[in-house]
């Protein structure tokens, strides 16, 4: 018999008093842990993920997952699961593939960041009494009065993208994600007057109707590119990185590859859709440009351009290059940013918390006095209303949320959307488990969440005395570091509480 | 219309192009780059060298050059033609979803990497004459034809040709296939089914140029990927 390294890391508890064999499990299981034999449920726990879908669905609550407590020898540096990735790769000789953002215990600068609320003076505003604006325009913004030769005022204006919430859905592709998942997103970005974001899979043709609340992507693989793509978004985002997976391309698995994705991206079914690392024709600031003003081309300058890339180290470089490119947006995408796949070393490993990158970035464009050339928009990972203020007050004009939003949708972070077996009808392209997430709730799901933060904003906004996010925007001095060395509030540039 | 490029840049050039009814002849041209993005149902004919990404997003418009082209000509071109009665730089047909490049001599790096095609629409990127590295990289549907007309096989293309494809075909005419090819990809002399397949790329490009391929001994050799999945086994799940 096989030798099999590997315990399961979850054990499925059964109470056998209340459990009834109705098989509700065993029918949701996509994983098939779940089986019928004898008159009794058993369960095959190696398929566990933990997503917690027979848990919810369970009638009589027969049902819960547990952390195993079978264990290694402990030790400080070899932990259980530093022994059992050597397993994997010894019996595969493959790259570790993982999904979701970042789960390592690195610092979450969010939680380090604590908000100011007036008191005496200044008061605070109360914000169901009190108009508070949380609108948002996206674009470049002229930096002084410019006057016709007649001596009128010249009012034109680059592009913008107007949001009532400075909260979008950031990119996340048909094919990673399922049909009835775009379908809440964009019903809800509707419905909220704010963007979601086509990824890099193309736009499928029963979507072309929420155009209005569109950000159509362009990513090194350009699946689904096309004019009529180009025009049917009211922007255009350039995927030059993602903060899951700075440096490397994407690579969808072909078990994700349905007729209809096959149709969307163009490409075989049931082949890998490889996005490689670079845009070919990208190999610099300039090519960037080239790229930037192609689409300004082809849309005739009516749609802002959006690049988006991956916060690493030179990150306030990058973005100051970015800047010079014609780019009207730059999205700035953490370590922590989601994924439907990625190799766990680089997942893991590779880039900087967003809360460090952004700051240094606003800080960087102020200094270079170009910061009204480009909106900045962050994502990655942005887990509350609490982190969209500390966004803004670091210099941020919206954020993108992306796990969020699908944790709203039904996600439990099982991190196994590689396999395309989500239980959720979330990260699949099965017929009968997609189907499990209606767009109906799906987009009242979002609306709800968005709707929930945005009062949070105001009352936040209130309590500081803003009634106006734009004057929330780079407004550091909102801020307090606790448990931060002087460096780390040199990068913030917040004062430590207490100062 | 005839429009002089030599008085405009590249943005108002553009902006003229896209203004004007009808076919246009652009006269003078000197690096102007995007000239015909996105566009559809005209001619747009230029004397002259345009500049990078001629051509990128077409849709269903005719782009003739009477001259050389720079780089990324049909950048993710979605239909149409474009004809180069020239040489063409790096990247030619990037990420292409339909329609026809017809080179009359030779291409740079890059080009027809990314190609994609679904069922009827299969774009088509044909070379007189020898391409460069890294062609038809990535490639997951359509057709490359380098015809290497008066260049010697180990000309033809360059080094890593085909690397990560998972659709389509490149077509190469040779005596031999002289440079070693990535192991995704396999390579064959071309059936009678094949030629068939491809007979009406290679007399268009004999009437667009006016040229006849030789009759110096040359095969067709059919290059294609050998697995669905390149790089599936690479990866452990975890």
């Amino acid at each position: 018999m096989a030798i099999n390294y590997i315990y399961p890391e979850f054990e499925v508890v059964r109470n056998a008093d209340r459990c009834t064999a109705c098989r509700v499990c065993a029918l949701q299981c996509a994983n098939g842990v779940h089986t019928y034999a004898d008159g009794v449920m058993i369960s095959d726990e190696r398929k566990c993920v933990a997503c917690h879908r027979c848990v919810a669905l369970c009638p009589t609550r027969a049902l819960k997952i547990v952390k195993s407590d079978h264990t290694f020898r402990p030790n400080g540096n070899w932990s259980g699961q530093a022994i059992e990735e050597i397993y994997r790769q010894a019996e595969t000789g493959g790259v570790l593939l993982s999904s979701m953002g970042n789960p390592t215990s690195l610092p979450v600068y969010w939680d380090k960041i604590l908000i100011n609320a007036s008191q005496v003076t200044n008061p605070p505003i109360d914000p169901l009494r009190e108009p508070m604006e949380t609108r948002v325009f996206l674009g470049k913004k002229p930096n002084g009065m410019r006057r016709n030769p007649d001596g009128t005022l010249d009012t034109r204006m680059s592009p913008q993208l107007e949001l009532k919430v400075p909260i979008l859905f950031s990119a996340m592709s048909y094919g990673s994600i399922s049909y009835n998942a775009h379908a809440s997103l964009a019903q809800a970005a509707a419905e909220l007057g704010t963007y979601y974001n086509t990824g890099e899979g193309g736009l499928h043709e029963d979507f072309y109707q929420y155009g209005a609340n569109t950000i159509v992507q362009v990513a090194s693989g350009r699946f689904g590119v096309h004019p009529d793509y180009l025009e049917a978004g009211a922007a255009i985002e350039i995927k030059m990185g993602q903060g899951a997976k700075p440096g490397i391309g994407g690579h969808l698995p072909g078990a994700k590859i349905s007729e209809d994705v096959s149709e969307t991206r163009m490409i075989p079914q049931g082949t890998d859709a490889i996005s490689p690392a670079p845009h070919h024709d990208i190999y610099s600031i300039e090519d960037l440009r080239q790229l930037v003003y192609s689409l300004k081309e082809a849309t005739a300058y009516r749609k802002p351009i959006i690049v988006k890339v991956a916060a690493v180290h030179n990150i306030a470089a990058i973005a100051s290059g970015i800047a010079r490119s014609g780019a009207d947006v730059i999205a700035i995408d953490g370590f922590r940013g989601g994924t439907g796949a990625a190799p766990t070393r680089v997942r893991d490993n590779v880039g900087i918390p967003i809360e460090l990158a952004l700051a240094a970035v606003d800080q960087r464009l102020r200094d270079e006095g170009i910061r009204n050339e480009v909106s900045l928009v962050i994502g990655g990972s942005v887990r509350n209303s609490a982190d969209v203020v500390k966004a803004v007050a670091l210099g941020a004009d919206a954020v993108y949320i992306g796990t969020s939003a699908l944790i709203a949708l039904g996600c439990h972070l099982c991190r196994s959307c590689q396999t395309g077996l989500c239980n959720w009808g979330i990260a699949t392209q099965r017929p009968d488990l997609v189907k499990r997430l209606d767009p109906d709730v799906g987009r009242q799901r979002l609306v709800n969440l968005v709707s929930a933060w945005n009062h949070e904003i105001q009352e936040l906004m209130g309590g500081m005395g803003i009634n106006s996010i734009e004057s929330m925007r780079g407004n550091r001095l909102m801020l307090r570091g606790v448990g931060l060395n002087q460096t780390e509030l040199d990068i913030f540039g917040i004062k430590h509480a207490g100062a | 219309m005839v429009i002089d490029a030599k008085q405009y840049d590249f943005q108002a050039l553009n902006e003229q192009i896209r203004a004007a009814e009808g076919d246009v002849t652009v006269e003078n041209c000197m690096g102007h780059r995007f000239i015909a993005a996105g566009a559809s149902g005209r001619t747009i004919t230029i004397n002259g060298v345009p500049g990078n990404a001629l051509g990128c997003y077409l849709n269903c418009a005719t782009v003739v050059v009477n001259g050389n082209a720079q780089d990324a000509v049909g950048d993710t071109m979605n239909d149409g033609r474009i004809v180069i009665h020239g040489d063409a730089g790096d990247a030619v047909g990037y990420a292409m979803r339909g329609g026809q490049i017809y080179v009359r001599g030779n291409v740079g790096y890059r080009a027809g990497i990314h190609m994609k095609a679904y069922k009827d629409k299969v774009p088509a990127v044909i070379i007189g004459g020898h391409a460069g590295s890294f062609l038809g990289e990535y490639q997951a549907g359509g057709i490359i034809i380098v015809l290497g007309i008066d260049c010697p096989d180990d000309r033809v293309i360059g080094e890593f040709c085909g690397t990560g494809v998972h659709g389509g075909r490149i077509f190469i005419r040779a005596h031999e296939i002289k440079r070693a090819l990535p192991p995704q990809v396999r390579c064959e002399v071309a059936t009678d089914e094949d030629l068939a397949s491809v007979r009406d790329y290679i007399r268009q490009y004999e009437t667009c140029f006016s040229r006849k391929i030789p009759d110096d001994g040359k095969r067709l050799f059919v290059l294609s990927p050998n697995s669905a999945n390149p790089y599936k086994k690479m990866y452990a799940v975890n």
